[in-house]
């Protein structure tokens, strides 16, 4: 039975190959069958998350406290100078252009990309602007959240900023960032299961080598990573701790 | 903690004598000059379990005007204003200290006597079923809350 790896949601559409050229890669070095599962869905893969149905992901941090908590989940590591941001953008025809100017009745265009909601719903807090009082406009993709702007179906639109930076000029140019986040310390991350543990210092070693070789370099590079760091357990804490209070 | 200096304020200042937690007092010079918060950003700090900082990021030095090392090591307090009740520092202790966040509007002073409103969340950390630290995390609070905190304050004083 191979071990299960799953990657979080919300990876970028440009990446999705990258993530079976790394598993392919993993395997070969590691002498282990791994079996990549995407899921489309955040509810869809924490059921399977649930369900101890997992043994290596790559993480939104939204998910890190159940994962280490109650799943018995250590941190790996994480793509160096990577960190999930979030930007607020509207229509670049909008009267909009502090998050004070809004008001409650607002329609907000998300992804359901958890930790990029909410780090968009505490940016829009600042205009007391909360889920009680706005309308949740649910899309697939950001770029399905940019149409919701573009076609002035929403008023605001929450993009991860790396993928807002991703848009199109054609497209970015009909929009305009508000807000953009720069939090720096909430990103994705590896991290291994209690089934897989026992090769958690081979992994480790091959994830942080990878940058020193031509074959690790192009499987970064398929990734869209530089290279990767180690992440401490108390790292990972830290930023459990953080999201939690966040998330009261 | 040491006093304010004079030459550290931006403006005109008034003075006043604090009484901190554990018997400290400190004199803080402060002004009318608000500094408002910084859209997006996040201040984050560390504390042991007395209240003295471990940690602090970038948006914190910025916000407060101390160095990162006038700030490691010096009490949660350094930041505290004159107009701020005590009895909403004593409801956070109390808080925390029973494992429990604690969240609330408050108004910091800067070292250069000027002020800004954050909304604040405090929580504890846990490892390993017992509390070692605190963490902070402060974000932009809407005006609304913040013209709320200052009526309730004030009533407090």
């Amino acid at each position: 039975m191979p071990y299960q790896f799953t990657v979080s949601p919300d990876f970028s559409p440009d990446h999705l190959s990258g993530w079976y050229i790394f598993n392919t890669w993993l395997q070969k070095q590691l002498g282990e069958a791994v079996h990549l599962e995407m899921y489309d869905c955040f509810q869809t893969q924490k059921a399977v998350i649930e369900s101890n149905g997992i043994d290596l992901i790559y993480a939104n941090p939204f998910d890190a406290a159940m994962l280490v908590r109650k799943k018995g989940f250590r941190p790996l590591a994480r793509p160096v100078g990577v960190s999930d941001e979030a930007i607020i953008a509207v229509n670049a025809e909008s009267l909009i252009y502090d998050v004070a100017d809004l008001s409650s009745g607002i329609k907000i265009a998300v992804t359901d990309d958890p930790d990029i909601r909410l780090m968009g719903m505490i940016m829009l807090e600042a205009g007391d602007l909360n889920l009680n009082n706005t309308i949740i406009i649910s899309c697939d993709a950001y770029i399905l959240v940019a149409k919701q702007l573009l076609k002035g179906n929403a008023d605001v639109g929450v993009f991860l900023a790396e993928a807002y930076d991703g848009l199109s000029n054609i497209v970015k140019s009909k929009l305009r960032v508000i807000v953009r986040s720069e939090i720096s310390v909430i990103h994705h991350g590896l991290m291994i299961g209690p089934k897989l543990a026992h090769r958690k210092m081979d992994i480790l070693e091959l994830l942080v080598g990878m940058k020193n070789n031509d074959k690790g370099q192009d499987v970064l590079k398929s990734l869209g990573f530089r290279a990767w760091d180690k992440v401490e357990d108390e790292e990972m804490e830290f930023m459990i701790d953080l999201m939690d209070a966040l998330s009261v | 903690m040491r006093d304010f200096k004079p030459e550290d304020v931006i403006g005109d200042y008034k003075e006043a004598l604090l009484a901190l937690y554990g018997g400290l007092s400190r004199l803080v010079l402060y002004t009318d000059i608000e500094i408002p918060y910084p859209d997006g950003k996040l201040i984050v700090s560390t504390t042991d379990k007395n209240g003295i900082i471990t940690h602090v990021n970038k948006a914190f030095v910025e916000m407060s005007g101390y160095t990162e090392d006038e700030l490691i090591g010096s009490p949660h307090s350094i930041l505290r204003h004159p107009d701020m009740p005590s009895v909403a520092f004593k409801d956070l202790w109390d808080t925390v200290n029973k494992g429990e966040y604690w969240q609330g509007i408050v108004k910091n002073l800067r070292k250069d006597g000027g002020y800004y409103w954050v909304k604040a969340t405090v929580i504890p950390n846990i490892r390993n079923n017992e509390v070692v630290s605190y963490t902070s995390v402060r974000r932009k609070p809407s005006r609304t809350k913040v013209e709320d905190a200052k009526r309730l304050y004030a009533t407090l004083k």
